[in-house]
């Protein structure tokens, strides 16, 4: 009896850190989780440019899926999606490996790597534009060599386009992956390449087998990043193709966008950011559940 | 007429006259998307005139184009943080507002100043009213039904240069075969819807044009008489078909150049062709309505909307703006810089150019109709301006599945 009212009540452990995390949970409370809640719920009403409360059940939801334009744009997010994930790690993780070779002048490729993601993809969007018109860019460049058939147009042909972005959105996006992955290669400690040496384990097999099971912390922090600026891909598309030709390069992001403030119809607006948040969470609770839930078993 | 417009102008002045007295000098905010260099200049007259009547006009442009404007200037209002006066188009962009009751009603300035007397077309004013009440002062009107076409080119390819639409599907031919792409079109499904409802109005006339948009009669857009329509935006896709621009500029710069032969855009791309020192009927030709028989123009273009406001000297200033904007000398020195047409007959535009004249005769003679932007919601003009951004970029879409989809939307329309 006397032990057990000795022990904390595990409410009260930490007091201050409780207390000076409440203006946090609260604001997580009401901005994210409230703020959710209410575009879930609108999603059920004919709001057109203001908010109002006239349930409709599940017609915006029947609107939207019976929409071409709302499925290319699921397409669209799959391919570039899963594309834009390979090629982000693959090309950042050779990069980065690269680099970590003790090159010279490692610090200006680093620099030059770099630099892209310095720029908005607004005017990421607008150079790849230009360099990819056929009238101006790369095949006006080509063809002014000599080469007078050679026919490079990704960002007029519907089947090709999505593909445009996606060089765009690397081109941007690899050097800071790039970094991340040089800083995990950075962390492994010397005396395990020594090892490896010692015991003739070639360099590559190094790598596959020993370094990368060691970066999987860097590895999770870079899927979350690539994984979030899939979802929310939108002013990169604005910028170089404006969803086009056709709906060809449409995006979820910017369907919603279009209609919430476009189109001005809000309802329709809050399903498709619904279907959005659904797919997220269909791939983050597994994820989440086999990452912390294992943790918290061990 | 002479006598009016004398008349009108007195009273205007003598009105402003009387502001000026009464009136302390009060800041207005304005907020609008008058951002390149020719509506630049045309909002600063709107400006000058405003700070003549001793208050002080604040600008509050916001860059990009409508689409990007609006949403800001919606949220303010609904925010609490309203402007002293804004701009959306003719139309029912502000409807909701409205009905919501954030904009005042101007029906003591609009009984004072006779504007149901003054501007012309009538529909226009009937455009800002809701219940009987006046909430919005329109400006000018733009119109889309316009075909511009490049001398140079058709000179090139060794054609004579078009007097109507068919005419013109029936120069693309030779003109493709000199290396002249026959139209141009930027790929953004507003151009493209704007095309296409250019050639509902020239092709399919002006009652087929009513049916669809006013009445929203699915039978009508899915009937015989619309199919001539899909059928010539079939041609128009099939002549754009090289046309690799987006912004509505490069196409009509694809004109100026004559690497394209025509483009169907609405009057702002004359000062395009102004910009580039080029000569109506010299360098380029205009076809009001395309040139088909009985043209008839939809009057779009802009309103100024003023939100309530707490404060009696702003709720006053903002009378004075709305004032100071129908005003005829405002009116003619706005428009002739905005290159749109004023939205009173009774001024005086001796000083504009020939396409614009034969704009202001078609208006004269009363060949209007509403905009689209008046007639469907623009939930509505999204869904069409995406069908129809489909329809283009998809060469291989057939005409009757176009057609079908048309007809859905016009009757889910609201």
């Amino acid at each position: 009896m006397r032990s057990q009212s000795e022990r904390p009540n595990p409410l009260f452990r930490n007091l201050n850190a409780k207390i000076a995390s409440i203006p946090m949970v609260l604001t997580a409370l009401v901005v994210f989780v409230g703020g959710t809640a209410w575009t879930v719920l609108y999603s059920f009403t004919n709001s057109k440019l203001l908010p109002r409360w006239k349930f409709v059940g599940l017609d915006q939801y029947e609107r939207l899926w019976s929409t071409p334009r709302w499925l290319v744009s699921i397409e669209n997010l799959f391919i570039y999606g899963a594309l834009s994930l390979v090629f982000s790690f693959v090309i950042g993780f050779l990069l980065a490996a690269m680099l970590d070779r003790k090159i010279r002048f490692e610090d200006t490729f680093r620099t030059i790597f770099l630099y892209p993601f310095a720029l908005s993809f607004i005017v990421t969007g607008l150079v790849w534009q230009w360099l990819l018109n056929p009238d101006f860019g790369v095949q006006h460049v080509v063809r002014s060599l000599g080469w007078e058939s050679f026919t490079f147009n990704p960002l007029y042909d519907r089947e090709l386009v999505i593909y445009g972005i996606l060089i765009a959105a690397l081109w941007q996006g690899t050097g800071l992956i790039m970094c991340l992955m040089l800083a995990g290669l950075r962390s492994i400690d010397e005396d395990i390449w020594k090892a490896a040496r010692v015991d003739g384990i070639p360099v590559w097999k190094t790598y596959l087998f020993i370094v990368i099971p060691m970066l999987r912390p860097v590895f999770v922090t870079t899927l979350v990043i690539i994984a979030s600026a899939i979802v929310k891909v939108y002013d990169l598309v604005v910028a170089q193709t404006g969803g086009g030709p056709g709906h060809a390069s449409e995006v979820p992001a910017k369907y919603v966008y279009d209609y919430m403030f476009l189109g001005q119809n809000l309802g329709q607006g809050f399903a498709a950011s619904t279907m959005m948040l659904l797919s997220v969470v269909i791939v983050i609770v597994p994820w989440a559940y086999l990452e912390f839930g294992r943790r918290g078993r061990r | 007429m002479r006598y009016r417009s004398v008349t009108a102008m007195l009273a205007a002045s003598a009105a402003a006259l009387a502001f000026a007295g009464s009136a302390g000098a009060t800041d207005l905010e304005v907020t609008h998307w008058w951002t390149s260099g020719g509506e630049a200049a045309a909002v600063a007259e709107l400006a000058k005139a405003f700070d003549a009547t001793g208050n002080h006009w604040v600008d509050g442009a916001i860059a990009g184009s409508g689409d990007t404007a609006r949403p800001i200037m919606v949220s303010r209002i609904t925010g609490g943080d309203p402007m002293g006066a804004t701009q959306f188009n003719h139309g029912r962009q502000a409807e909701e507002l409205v009905e919501a009751g954030l904009m005042r009603n101007l029906d003591a300035v609009a009984a004072k100043e006779n504007w149901k007397g003054v501007i012309n077309p009538p529909s226009l004013l009937e455009g800002c009213m809701l219940d009987g009440h006046v909430y919005c002062v329109p400006v000018n009107i733009h119109a889309w039904q316009w075909l511009w076409l490049s001398n140079k080119a058709f000179a090139d390819a060794g054609v004579k240069v078009p007097t109507n639409w068919n005419e013109f599907v029936a120069a693309a031919p030779a003109l493709e075969k000199a290396g002249i792409t026959p139209l141009a079109l930027g790929k953004q499904g507003w151009q493209e819807g704007g095309l296409f409802n250019n050639l509902l109005l020239a092709i399919g006339g002006k009652d087929l044009y009513l049916k669809v948009y006013q009445d929203k009669d699915a039978e009508a857009a899915g009937g015989a008489e619309m199919a001539k329509v899909f059928k010539a935006a079939d041609d128009a896709r099939k002549m754009a078909k090289n046309s690799n621009v987006q912004d509505w500029n490069q196409a009509t710069n694809l004109v100026i150049t004559g690497k394209a032969g025509g483009q169907s855009m609405g009057d702002w791309a004359q000062g395009e062709f102004q910009v580039a020192g080029q000569v109506a009927g010299k360098d380029y030709s205009c076809l009001v309505g395309l040139g088909m028989p009985n043209a008839t123009i939809t009057t779009g273009g802009d309103s100024f909307y003023f939100p309530k406001l707490a404060d009696e000297a702003k709720s006053k200033a903002q009378e004075e703006l709305a004032s100071v904007m129908l005003s005829p000398k405002t009116q003619v020195a706005f428009n002739l810089k905005k290159g749109s047409m004023p939205v009173r007959g009774d001024v005086d535009l001796t000083t504009a150019n020939d396409c614009m004249k034969k704009g202001l005769e078609v208006l004269k003679a009363g060949n209007v109709i509403k905009s689209t932007d008046e007639l469907i919601s623009p939930d509505t003009n999204t869904q069409f301006n995406d069908l129809m951004a489909e329809f283009f970029a998809k060469q291989d879409m057939s005409v009757e599945d176009a057609q079908k989809r048309f007809a859905d939307i016009i009757g889910s329309a609201d």
